[in-house]
């Protein structure tokens, strides 16, 4: 069993634990809930309903920036972040290898045991 | 969508059937497709070479963690620790944990693998494409998912 290998393989494994990461925080779901509507959004408008400060919800928008989850895009005088479904769908992507993976080493367990 | 995968299989054989597959090194060598080079001991490092065809170049390497019998097994492993040229060591490896539980007909086999966020941040995604909005429903999912586990 393998799960294909090389540089490439190993940076990409790297970046999929930076979105895993990035996504294991409760505040941080909720902003990428918010933006996966798919409309770009101030930091005000994110820090708007919430008991945070602009501050913290920056710091956060920071995290998922660098995971690459959202990316800033200038607008005027501020700053609007938007949603890049990318990482996430590669890392579905790579967990659905993953699973089909065991799927193929579970049925070969199951033969040995079951014949 | 998370950080582990899950797997649950109905095995129609008994326990101690299912037990020996999994931790007897010939028979988990088997159908895992790996030919290792000794018995599973825990907290010891298990060594081998992949025997499945295309992969016959990659090394198998485990650190066993658990074995309690007819109950679990388990070892960390790097998943994609296959190229002999890079150093895996420092990187945060995946757990893997086999399960067991007798049922009525059989053996339910339980199988987590866990710990692909804990892989060192030291990526930046670079691609970018247009959004799609068609994430809303997996990060309402996940979120649901996060609330429960807390």
């Amino acid at each position: 069993m393998s799960r294909g290998g090389s540089d490439r393989g190993v940076a990409k494994r790297r970046q999929h634990a930076a979105v895993f990461a990035a996504l294991g925080d409760e505040t941080r779901l909720s902003l990428v809930t918010t933006l996966s509507g798919g409309e770009p959004r101030s930091i005000a408008q994110l820090t708007g309903g919430s008991r945070m400060t602009r501050q913290a919800i920056t710091k956060h928008l920071r995290v998922l920036e660098s995971a690459g989850i959202v990316h800033s895009v200038r607008s005027g005088r501020e700053s609007r972040f938007e949603f890049d479904p990318q990482p996430l769908n590669e890392l579905q992507e790579y967990l659905g290898r993953v699973s089909a993976q065991w799927d193929q080493v579970l049925s070969r367990l199951q033969t040995l045991v079951e014949r | 969508m998370n950080e582990r995968i899950e797997k649950r299989i109905e095995l129609k054989a008994p326990l101690w059937r299912v037990w020996r597959a999994l931790t007897d090194y010939r028979e988990f060598g088997e159908w895992f497709h790996v030919e290792l080079e000794g018995p599973f001991v825990p907290g010891q490092l298990s060594q081998g070479r992949i025997t499945h065809p295309g992969y016959e170049h990659v090394r198998w390497q485990a650190v066993v963690q658990k074995l309690e019998p007819e109950r679990l097994f388990s070892f960390t492993w790097h998943p994609y620790g296959i190229d002999p040229k890079i150093d895996y060591s420092k990187e945060a490896p995946t757990l893997v944990e086999f399960r067991l539980e007798k049922t009525a007909t059989g053996t339910l086999l339980l199988l987590t693998e866990s710990g692909f966020d804990k892989v060192p941040a030291e990526r930046r995604a670079e691609a970018f494409r247009m959004n799609d909005g068609g994430w809303t429903q997996q990060m309402k999912n996940i979120e649901a998912h996060v609330a429960r586990r807390q």
